[in-house]
């Protein structure tokens, strides 16, 4: 009796870690890396069509990478844009029909565990074949679990910090000196709060958006010489000194009258870049793939630089997306041939560098930009520094509407930052740490 | 087949096949409204019981039963109570506050002689919105940055030129309930119209004639004769509040800090955003699905709508 149940649990148990050693990577479909073997180095060209999914804030990128493509080559991708609050479900539904695009771009955020349940196909030996040295390591980092490499970078999109040079010289500023130090930064939001023009603020922060909160955040603590996550990506370090003098900033701005721009508190990220854009704050961080487009459509000037610590540096948040093959895919080789395609420095430099979008190929950021715009190139100068966190859970911990992150920044910012402590350690609790 | 092997039916079976036939008639009949309720009714609810006792992540697909397991996960949310006991308070505030209307506005109507038409059409705008397009256009208009609402409060020395209404708990709530209430007025006037008019015109000459007041006329005829009505549009009102959703997910997301979750939204956030796991999602349906069917039958059974009898 007592043997027969004792020889159930063993079995339960070896059945268990089994299920749980195969639970997700290794989905049917996704037999690592054994379509690897026959495809050629370029894949194939020879007039398939493919399918591709990608978000909307990347649409303008991605149409421009599809049309570089499809006009040079014999495949034609076809883009699907997604709204960016769908495609976690698209996703999800598309699974369990097996009716996955070809190829499927997310946000770098989620590629970790789009990854752990077996999204993408194994293409380690044909990303091991490309010059890996010379790309943007984070999108491929973000894509690689037990050694295995399932993505390459697509768009990378990085924040940096703006501020608007019409209202610094109004308000006294020097306009072409960017803040160099948070306490920069705060001195100079405050200077332009104190210009008490109806509607105008000194900065803007998207205190209910939980990813613009990480995007503009993160690069603070990291210029700070912080760690933000633990290295496997299960604890979180955002209550660190540095970053509570970060966010005694944003508190110290709360309380200023027009410091922080009108709806900041509730700021669900749906409108978080449109005051800056009307010409209604100082100075803020910014995605900068949306920048270049206001460079010529606004009637005011911008400057652009790193964004800073709390001693000086600088960081950026490696942002954007990866793009990796679905395990539904039939036409591996042809999906290869457009991700390699992209990967060349050529169509780097057709795609990205010469539409002023940052390109994920570490040497045309180096060449690629001598026509560019001055403020491009500062921008591109901070990729070197900049990260991309990688975490499981990290869509539940931090970019979730109402994650506990975004609940830290909501007491830290506009509370009394009593709770800062306990949310970090929930924080780590829903990171699985 | 030869003709002698045939027998010539005796009358009992005849009878059995026509009863048979006729058996056969009212399957025929019934066959496609009864596959029209089980195909659209009946399985999807099976198919959310079943999945409530799966583990069944959103991306990992269906991995098995794992029995009570879901339901446990959702019982140790913390998030369970707090989403429960906003929906009701947000379920009581917008009832309360939108029968009076839709009743006041139906009675305005049907006494209004002159401008009867241009009145119900001006109340029943709204009604031909969408309430996900509604409440966009009054996200924009609630906003700070762009719209008028802020700014005329402010004007008006009712709130600070900086704060938001949409910032505070009880901002977001009250916010919501004025969309709600502006949005559903005119829908629940014109089903409380229809009520109004089935009453008999006789009843009204009748208590004239006993020389019973307006008032004494409204709490004694219109009130008791109306009781259907009243019924059925509360249901609706209460049951579309429990299940509120699209509205809180354009304007506040939930927010701030939470404080603005409704149980649909927290179904939403199990499958899609913070769990990602479907099982748990379908667990609180289900237990949603059994709290409507309850609250439904307490309140049909309250309004004594469910008596047959004639009293």
């Amino acid at each position: 009796m007592k043997t027969r149940s004792i020889v159930a649990a063993v079995a339960a148990m070896s059945l268990s870690l089994g299920l749980a050693a195969c639970g997700g990577g290794d989905t049917p479909g996704n037999n690592g890396g054994s379509p690897a073997a026959s495809i050629p180095a370029d894949g194939l060209d020879d007039g398939t069509e493919l399918t591709m999914w990608t978000r909307a804030p990347l649409e303008r990128q991605a149409k421009n990478a599809v049309e570089a493509y499809n006009s040079t080559h014999k495949n034609q991708v076809k883009l699907e844009i997604l709204p960016n609050d769908d495609v976690e479900g698209k996703v999800g539904g598309a699974i369990q029909t097996d009716t996955l695009p070809d190829i499927l771009a997310g946000d770098v955020v989620r590629i970790p565990y789009w990854v752990q349940q077996g999204v993408f196909a194994d293409v380690t030996a044909q990303i091991d074949g490309l010059d890996t040295a010379n790309l943007q390591k984070g999108h491929i980092d973000a894509g690689t679990l037990d050694g295995k490499k399932h993505t390459l970078p697509f768009v990378t999109d990085i924040s940096v910090m703006v501020w608007n040079k019409d209202l610094y010289k109004e308000a006294g500023l020097d306009p072409e000196k960017g803040p160099a130090t948070v306490d920069e930064f705060l001195s100079q939001a405050k200077a332009v709060a104190g210009l008490n023009k109806s509607g105008v603020a000194g900065s803007y922060l998207a205190g209910q958006s939980g990813g613009a909160l990480v995007f503009t955040l993160f690069p603070m603590m990291w210029a700070s010489g912080e760690e933000v996550l633990n290295e496997d990506g299960t604890k979180a370090n955002v209550a660190s000194d540095n970053a509570k003098k970060i966010y005694a900033a944003y508190n110290d701005l709360a309380k200023t009258t027009n410091g922080l721009g009108a709806g900041s508190k509730e700021e669900t990220g749906a409108t978080w870049t449109a005051p800056f854009q009307e010409g209604k704050v100082g100075v803020m961080q910014y995605p900068y793939t949306a920048v270049t487009g206001l460079f010529d459509t606004v009637d005011f000037e911008i400057g652009v630089a790193g964004i800073p610590g709390v001693e000086g540096n600088q960081s950026t948040f490696l942002g954007g997306d990866a793009l990796g093959i679905s395990k539904s895919s039939k036409k591996v080789a042809q999906a290869w041939n457009f991700m390699s395609w992209l990967m060349s420095d050529e169509a780097q430099q057709k795609v990205f560098a010469d539409n002023n979008d940052t390109a994920s190929s570490l040497s045309v950021l180096e060449n690629g930009y001598a026509d560019a715009d001055e403020r491009t190139k500062i921008a591109n100068a901070t990729i070197k520094d900049g990260r991309a966190p990688v975490a499981v859970n990290f869509n539940e911990a931090f970019n979730a509407a109402g994650s506990n992150w975004q609940l830290l920044i909501q007491d830290a910012v506009w509370g009394d930052g009593s709770q800062v402590d306990s949310l970090n350690e929930q924080i780590t609790a829903t990171l699985g740490g | 087949m030869t003709s002698t092997t045939m027998t010539t039916p005796t009358k009992a079976p005849r009878r059995r096949t026509h009863a048979a036939r006729e058996a056969a008639t009212g399957w025929a009949f019934a066959t496609p409204v009864t596959l029209v309720l089980v195909l659209l009714f009946l399985a999807p609810i099976v198919l959310v019981v079943i999945m409530s006792g799966s583990k069944w992540t959103l991306l990992g697909g269906n991995q098995g039963l794992n029995g009570t397991t879901n339901f446990e996960k959702v019982f140790a949310d913390p998030m369970l109570l707090d989403s429960i006991w906003f929906t009701l308070k947000y379920t009581v505030l917008t009832t309360v506050i939108l029968m009076p209307i839709a009743l006041g506005l139906a009675l305005l109507v049907q006494e209004a002689r002159r401008w009867n038409n241009v009145l119900r059409t001006a109340i029943l705008v709204p009604s031909a919105l969408g309430i996900a397009s509604a409440s966009v256009l009054f996200y924009a208009l609630y906003s700070p940055q762009v719209g008028p609402i802020n700014k005329a409060l402010a004007g008006l020395g009712l709130m600070d030129q900086n704060s938001s209404l949409l910032g505070t708990p009880n901002g977001a709530l009250w916010a919501t309930v004025f969309l709600v209430v502006w949005r559903f007025s005119g829908f629940y006037m014109l089903l409380t119209m229809v009520g109004l008019q089935a009453i008999p015109t006789d009843v009204y000459e009748a208590a004239r004639i006993d020389g019973a007041s307006r008032w004494r006329t409204f709490t004694q005829v219109t009130l008791p004769l109306l009781k259907p009505t009243i019924a059925m549009t509360m249901i609706m009102s209460i049951t579309g509040s429990l299940l509120a959703f699209d509205q809180f997910y354009v304007l506040t997301k939930g927010g701030p800090n939470n404080s603005t979750m409704t149980v649909v939204q927290l179904i939403y956030r199990y499958a899609f955003e913070t769990k990602r796991d479907l099982g748990m999602a379908a667990a609180l349906s289900v237990l949603v699905l059994v709290a409507l069917i309850v609250v439904n039958a307490v309140q049909l059974r309250a309004m004594g709508v469910t008596d047959k009898e004639d009293k």
